[in-house]
């Protein structure tokens, strides 16, 4: 009884088995990371994340990198009068006191070219590089292809 | 006086305000303009699925069409978009036999090299893919009245990509369209709407 009870707490809290890692470089704080399950490495993924400044200057968001594909790049969803594009980012405004999203529908990292697909379950390290704070490194959770948003128990959103 | 000045400055501020929310409110609901026309029009396809085999329009008489244009490249509004189908799917139960939700390919030669249907599937068992060649495509996004174009773009993979119309397009029992769901819709909204008209 008591091992049946173990498990099935061990099972609730599985969610919380994912990494959502909160990583800080200066006065900027990275968190809630998560991209989607993908059908093979021929399709681009996707990469969301949480970024909040928490200094008085503003910063910038101007690229990423990861072992887990070899083009990975800043795109913006735009959609206007029905119509979706998806413009390549150059730069990502991270405001002094704000916190900026990639999240669908908006800005997001696109992983094209991966090294191999992507599983639910898997984590891979992303590197942000931000105009003045430099380089942060942080952890990716790979959720379910029909995932909406990140699935940490413990975001503090 | 001076307060009374403000005040009255305040009020006008609180009223203009409103007059442009309301404004910004009934613009936003507006719907597309391809969406202006008033008669109602029957959208057609023609186009193979997965197998190869063609998939008619007129073959979904008395089923509900909830139809998608995307292409399976795309990382961040296709993805969305299927999931909510997938969701409206799942919680419409029973009521799912009489829908059945069509995802048609803008990109119908990379997708087709690439299996739509691992694609599908991978959100919902019942998403039917279908990938033409040219000009079956650009006749089915035409019969739908929507819009899509092939973008050269460096950064993209093989340096192409795609924008296009990103609504969720539902079609009768009778063939007649009914309407769109903009994206981005939520699927609780799409799936009450859809339990009403069932």
């Amino acid at each position: 009884m008591k091992r049946y009870i173990l498990a099935s707490t061990l099972i609730l809290l599985a969610p919380a088995a994912f990494a959502c890692e909160t990583v800080s470089v200066a006065d900027i704080t990275i968190r809630n990371a998560w991209s989607k399950a993908t059908i093979g490495a021929s399709r681009p993924a996707s990469f969301y994340v949480e970024i909040t400044n928490n200094g008085g200057t503003d910063d910038a968001l101007i690229g990423i990198a990861t072992p887990a594909a070899d083009k990975p790049m800043l795109h913006q969803t735009v959609v206007k009068d029905g119509i979706a594009s998806m413009p390549h980012a150059m730069s990502i405004a991270v405001p002094a006191g704000q916190t900026m999203e990639l999240a669908p529908g908006g800005y997001h990292g696109m992983l094209m070219d991966l090294t191999a697909a992507l599983a639910e379950g898997d984590r891979f390290p992303v590197t942000l590089t931000f105009e003045k704070t430099g380089e942060a490194t942080i952890n990716v959770d790979v959720l379910s292809m029909r995932a909406e948003g990140p699935e940490c128990s413990n975001a503090d959103q | 006086m001076r307060l009374d000045r403000l005040r009255f400055a305040l009020w006008m501020a609180v009223i203009l305000a409103t007059i442009a929310f309301t404004v910004l409110q009934l613009r936003a609901d507006k719907p597309p303009p391809e969406m202006n026309a008033a008669s109602s029009f029957a959208p057609t396809f023609r186009l193979a699925d997965g197998d190869g085999r063609i998939r008619e329009s007129a073959e979904f008489r008395g089923h509900w069409l909830l139809v998608f244009f995307g292409f399976t490249n795309c990382p961040d509004v296709c993805p969305t978009t299927l999931s909510e189908v997938a969701q409206v799917m799942d919680d419409l139960g029973q009521e799912g036999q009489q829908v059945q939700p069509v995802f048609i390919s803008i990109d119908p030669e990379r997708d087709r090299a690439a299996s739509m249907d691992d694609y599908t599937r991978a959100f919902h068992s019942t998403i039917l893919g279908l990938a033409g060649d040219a000009a079956q495509t650009r006749a089915a996004a035409e019969s739908f009245r929507i819009f899509y174009e092939r973008e050269p773009d460096a950064s993209a993979p093989d340096a192409y990509t795609m924008s296009h119309s990103a609504g969720l397009f539902l079609v009768g029992p009778d063939g007649q369209w009914v309407k769109q769901y903009g994206y981005g819709t939520p699927a609780a909204e799409i799936l009450s709407d859809l339990q009403s008209r069932i």
